[in-house]
């Protein structure tokens, strides 16, 4: 049987349904985003962990222009290197019909038997390629799909130079490609960039590296020092061409995916604990008054006997039922948001989930955190109130204490209104609850913003890059380096408008013990297609001496404008030269340096040269250009701006409208359940007096003006805290993003979207206090004189 | 400061020795009740009479363990209780003594047989709530809400409420305060009727002098302090009360 109590605790949250259900809301929210949050952590960080080492993923990579096999060896003396993969991959253009510009592949080559010792491949459907048979490959399955390959299909691929028609016999991803971007790029791209495996020997012949390797894979022992092992293969590579090892953190695919699971883990903490902090702050707000209103009950109760731990654990009941109520909403609705999620990140991420159904443990704190946070936001109220004597309890509180509020005595606002007056008073007595309830709507907005500036930011950063500073519509990057002349044999190309070029070289930049291996560019002092800007939209300058590095770099550098730095090349003589850092600019993407190109020549000491020609081409006779491009033997990709700047669109549009409606929706939440319960609290504080002013002749908008008022002051002050908030927040996740070395964006918040946010924040505000208004309306005058409180 | 009357037949099953209460307000103390002694004898009707102010409620509240004195004692049974522990005065109260308030303090969200029942869960021999309701003449309003109720049918819930455990005591404070002259006769006669059928311990507060003369026992506070106490040897029904 349902005891008394029990019964009285259903009825007392009939009675505050609206209360009830949106503060469930809130906690239905925090739930979700915490249980999202942790399962896509937890999804993709098993998910990397197992498949790393199921596939054998390696500790330390390092590219070299060509090492004898015995070099293998001499790595594996290293110490704390336990064992050394050697690997030949090759860049090469796959000109598949239909598509204006080829697709470029990346060949690698696998052991004369058995599986890659390191960097394993996962077959995901048929077979390994046969050994010896230099037709066979196996091809990344992304890029299949969009291609329509199948076991079987054939692919056309140059391979040094000359055409080759392969023999698709598998599909498959590879832990060294979970985010697969091609050298160079920006974002991945599944129709125009493919991994693809091939036999060893094959490999070997077709680019005569017979006995040679040119790109490593190690693994560590445990324990090992990974710079000092960076340091031991260097040296030993250098010789042959090496381009400097680096580690995991500086492999694309894994500091992206990595990056990616530290953002998650970043938000998994504060998202949902400030979603719970708000709930918290509500239920306080709500059970207080509560509380407050059932004096007189709780005093008979513990009058006629019941103990205090009883009449606690009445109210602790209720607010259970609110949580465990949003927690179920949040739970099923986190399982869904968390799936969604998950294949969202499948469209970038390439690696076999393990994506179970709903995680228990994760599930279940949740639940845990919500219960606390709401036992701790209703504790003082619940215990202030059994802990009365109940004597004490059965007397009438005393009248609230008002003091006249500061705002009144300014000199001006002297003869403010008695209504205007009322609604101060009322701000004034409870300055903590207005602080807060500002505070909640300023959290609120700031969601909102966060969830929408990554738009403004990158369209601007977008026209930037692609507008403004590549002003080339096809860039062509060659195997070596050309002379400056050959850029007169591309500007009499069908289609070609106008040729520009520059020099890129690898190089390791130095300073003391700090250094990375990044590119040097020389361009030409009258670059017409070749444009610097800052992230903040200003045009830049190469200066005359010395080089102008990216402040990401200048940063890992430790180098200050003035700094000489050395340059360790990797051509040429593969000397190291002294530079000094002329300046350091902001830019959105990557992490090179700048040089005037005839000082980048003097550096190399070799005569004017390029290896990327930048063409403006007339689109009309772009497809038959590309014909003539494809045939050069000396180039090594194609890169048509528009699809590229069309993939990155399309991939971030995509996220960023899901993220936007969420966060949206959340923010709607919170808007909605701070303003709602704070007005209807304040009703039932003040219905007395507003019934006795409407007695008095006041009008209902009069009434209601005293009643909202103090909400609107709360979401007045909330709405530009929150423009601040969420300004904090958006340079907070900028600094948080993903791979800061590959892109960043700008710091842009547009008016529109803060003109969204408050627009949003008021709708909600609007709407929940139109709700408590009705209420007004059916005041009952004389009910209300007669009640007791 | 009139010393109670040595009975020698009867025994004290309530008794307050020198209780004193002091109510600190801010820098101001307020002293309620100075140095109060009061037996509360079984059986008998007792009523406390006394200007509002004088300290009725305090001393009532103080013997029913809703409050604990300053100083001195409360006896039950011989059993000094002023010194106990919450748990325990909550358990006293529980077991022993039976409350009506001035407001009728019935809780607005269960009906009144909830109402009583809320009592009757936790007694070790309650009656049925129906049946406590029948003692008051209202079973065919059992299923109402308070607000559903005249004030005068509230008050008889509440004293419902307050014998359907069977207590031993059954404290009233100001039973009739807020009701008119017919209505409060009407619960006046159900408290008189308690006290003779069940033979419960009654306590009436009231500064309304002429109900004094339904006691069995009559003291007067003044000013935190017992004025006078006298024994009535008629007894007058409270339907023959005028006022
Ligand atoms: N909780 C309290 N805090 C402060 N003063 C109190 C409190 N309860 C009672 N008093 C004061 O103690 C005195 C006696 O009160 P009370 O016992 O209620 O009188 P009565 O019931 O006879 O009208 C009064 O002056 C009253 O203001
Ligand atoms: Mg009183």
């Amino acid at each position: 049987m349902v005891s008394v109590l029990d019964r009285k605790l259903l009825r007392d949250l009939m009675r505050l349904k609206g209360q009830a259900l949106t503060i469930a809301l809130v906690v239905a929210v925090g739930v979700a985003n915490y249980i999202t949050l942790r399962s896509a952590w937890r999804a993709l960080g098993d998910s990397k962990a197992a498949y790393y080492e199921q596939y054998r993923f390696g500790d330390v990579f390092a590219r070299v222009k060509r090492a004898p096999d015995s070099v293998t060896d001499r790595l594996g003396e290293v110490r704390g290197v336990a064992s050394v993969y050697p690997r030949i991959v090759e860049e090469v253009l796959l000109p598949i019909d239909g598509m204006l510009t080829p697709a470029h592949g990346q060949i690698i080559s696998l052991p004369s038997h058995g599986r890659p010792a390191m960097n394993d491949v996962y077959v995901k459907s048929g077979r390994f390629p046969e050994p010896g048979r230099g037709d066979e490959v196996l091809i990344y399955e992304p890029f299949a799909n969009e291609h329509g390959l199948r076991p079987g299909s054939t692919i056309p691929a140059i391979l040094n130079g000359k055409l080759h028609e392969l023999i698709v016999v598998g599909l498959a991803l590879s832990p060294e490609y979970v985010f697969a971007i091609e050298p160079g790029g920006i974002t991945s791209d599944d129709e125009r960039f493919a991994p693809m495996w091939m036999s060893g020997t094959s490999v070997a012949a077709a680019f005569q590296m017979e006995g040679a390797f040119n790109d490593v894979v190690v693994r560590l022992e445990p324990g090992a020092d990974e710079k000092a092992v960076l340091i031991g293969v260097d040296r030993i590579l250098e010789p042959y061409g090496g381009l400097g090892a680096y580690g995991r953190d500086l492999q694309i695919s894994n500091s992206i995916l990595e990056g990616e699971i530290a953002q998650i883990e970043a938000e998994v903490v504060f998202l949902p604990g400030a979603f719970l902090a708000v709930a918290a702050f509500l239920l306080n707000v709500v059970f207080s008054r509560m509380v407050t209103m059932q004096r007189g009950q709780i005093a008979v109760i513990k009058a006629v006997g019941y103990k205090n731990s009883t009449i606690a654990l009445h109210y602790l009941k209720m607010v259970c039922v609110i949580v465990l109520f949003g927690s179920a909403i949040g739970v099923a609705f986190g399982a869904w948001l968390a799936d969604a999620m998950l294949d969202l990140y499948a469209g970038f991420f390439r690696l076999p989930m393990t994506r179970g159904r709903i995680d228990l443990p994760v599930a279940i704190n949740a639940v845990i955190a919500s219960l606390l946070a709401a036992v701790a936001g209703i504790a003082f109220a619940v215990r202030s109130a059994v802990t009365l004597p109940p004597a004490e309890a059965m007397r009438p509180p005393s009248p609230a204490r008002y003091r006249a509020s500061p705002i009144e005595q300014m000199p001006g606002l002297r003869r403010l209104h008695q209504t205007t007056m009322m609604v101060f008073r009322e701000v004034w007595r409870r300055p903590l609850r207005t602080v807060l309830s500002s505070a909640g709507i300023a959290f609120a907005l700031a969601i909102i913003i966060l969830g929408r500036f990554g738009k403004d930011a990158h369209g601007p950063i977008l026209d930037l890059q692609f507008g403004r500073q590549q002003r080339e519509d096809i860039s062509v990057i060659f195997k070596n380096e050309v002379a400056n002349r050959g850029l007169g044999y591309l500007a009499h190309l069908p289609g070609v408008d106008q040729v520009d070029g520059y020099r890129m070289t690898p190089v390791r930049f130095r300073l003391g013990p700090r250094w990375r291996d990044s590119v040097l560019i020389g361009l030409p002092p009258d670059s017409h297609l070749r444009r610097l800007f800052t992230r903040q939209f200003q045009p830049a300058r190469i200066p005359h001496s010395g080089v102008l590095i990216t402040d990401v770099l200048a940063d890992i550098l430790d180098a200050k404008p003035g700094d000489l730095i050395d340059v360790e090349l990797k051509e040429g003589d593969r000397g190291t030269r002294q530079v000094r850092v002329s300046g350091t600019i902001d830019e959105a993407f990557g992490i090179q340096g700048y040089m005037q190109k005839s000082s980048l020549h003097g550096l190399l000491r070799e005569k004017p040269t390029i290896n990327t020609a930048l063409l403006r081409v007339n689109p009309e006779r772009e497809a038959e250009l590309h014909r003539y491009l494809t045939d050069i033997p000396t180039v090594q990709s194609i890169h048509r701006k528009r699809t590229v700047l069309e993939r990155f669109e399309d991939q971030t549009r995509k996220t960023m409208q899901v993220i936007t409606l969420i966060l949206t929706l959340f923010a709607t939440a919170i808007a909605v359940a701070v303003v709602y319960n704070n007005a209807r609290v304040s009703l039932s504080v003040r219905s007395r007096d507003l019934a006795t002013l409407r007695v008095l002749g006041f009008t209902r908008t009069e009434i209601s003006a005293i009643l909202l008022g103090e909400q609107a002051i709360q979401v007045c002050l909330g709405i530009p805290v929150g423009m601040v908030l969420g300004t904090w927040g958006a340079k907070a996740l900028i600094e948080l993003q993903a791979d800061p070395e590959q892109f960043r964006l700008p710091m842009l918040i547009s008016s529109q979207t803060y003109a969204f946010s408050v627009v949003v924040i008021l709708a909600a505000a609007v709407l929940s206090a139109l709700l408590v208004r009705r209420r007004l309306d059916t005041l009952d005058l004389i009910g209300v004189l007669k009640t007791r409180e | 400061m009139p010393e109670p009357s040595p009975s020698s037949e009867r025994t004290s099953i309530l008794t307050a020795e020198d209780v004193s209460k002091v109510y600190q307000m801010g820098d101001v103390q307020v002293h309620a009740l100075r140095g109060v002694n009061v037996p509360l004898y079984e059986g008998e009707l007792m009523v406390l009479l006394g200007p509002s102010g004088s300290g009725k409620s305090t001393l009532l509240n103080i013997l029913g363990a809703l409050d604990v004195p300053t100083s001195g004692r409360v006896l039950y049974r011989g059993d000094d209780i002023a010194g106990h522990g919450e748990r325990e005065l909550t358990n006293f109260r529980r077991d022993h003594v039976g409350f009506v308030f001035q407001f009728y303090n019935l809780v607005p969200s269960l009906t009144a047989r909830e109402n009583i029942a809320l009592v009757t869960e936790i007694s070790k021999t309650p009656l049925d709530p129906r049946e406590a309701l029948e003692l008051v003449g209202l079973t065919e309003r059992m299923d109402h809400f308070p607000a559903q109720l005249s004030g005068g049918e509230q008050q008889r819930v509440a004293i419902a409420r307050a014998v359907a455990k069977q207590p031993e005591i059954l404290l009233c404070d100001e039973p009739t305060g807020a009701l008119d002259f017919k209505t409060g006769i009407r619960v006046l006669e159900v408290i008189d009727e308690v006290n003779r059928s069940l033979g419960t311990t009654t306590a009436v507060i009231t500064h309304h002098a002429p109900i004094a003369s339904m006691a069995d026992r009559v003291v007067s506070l003044a000013d935190g302090m017992v004025a006078s106490e006298q024994r009535n040897d008629e007894k007058v029904s409270p339907a023959e009360l005028t006022w």
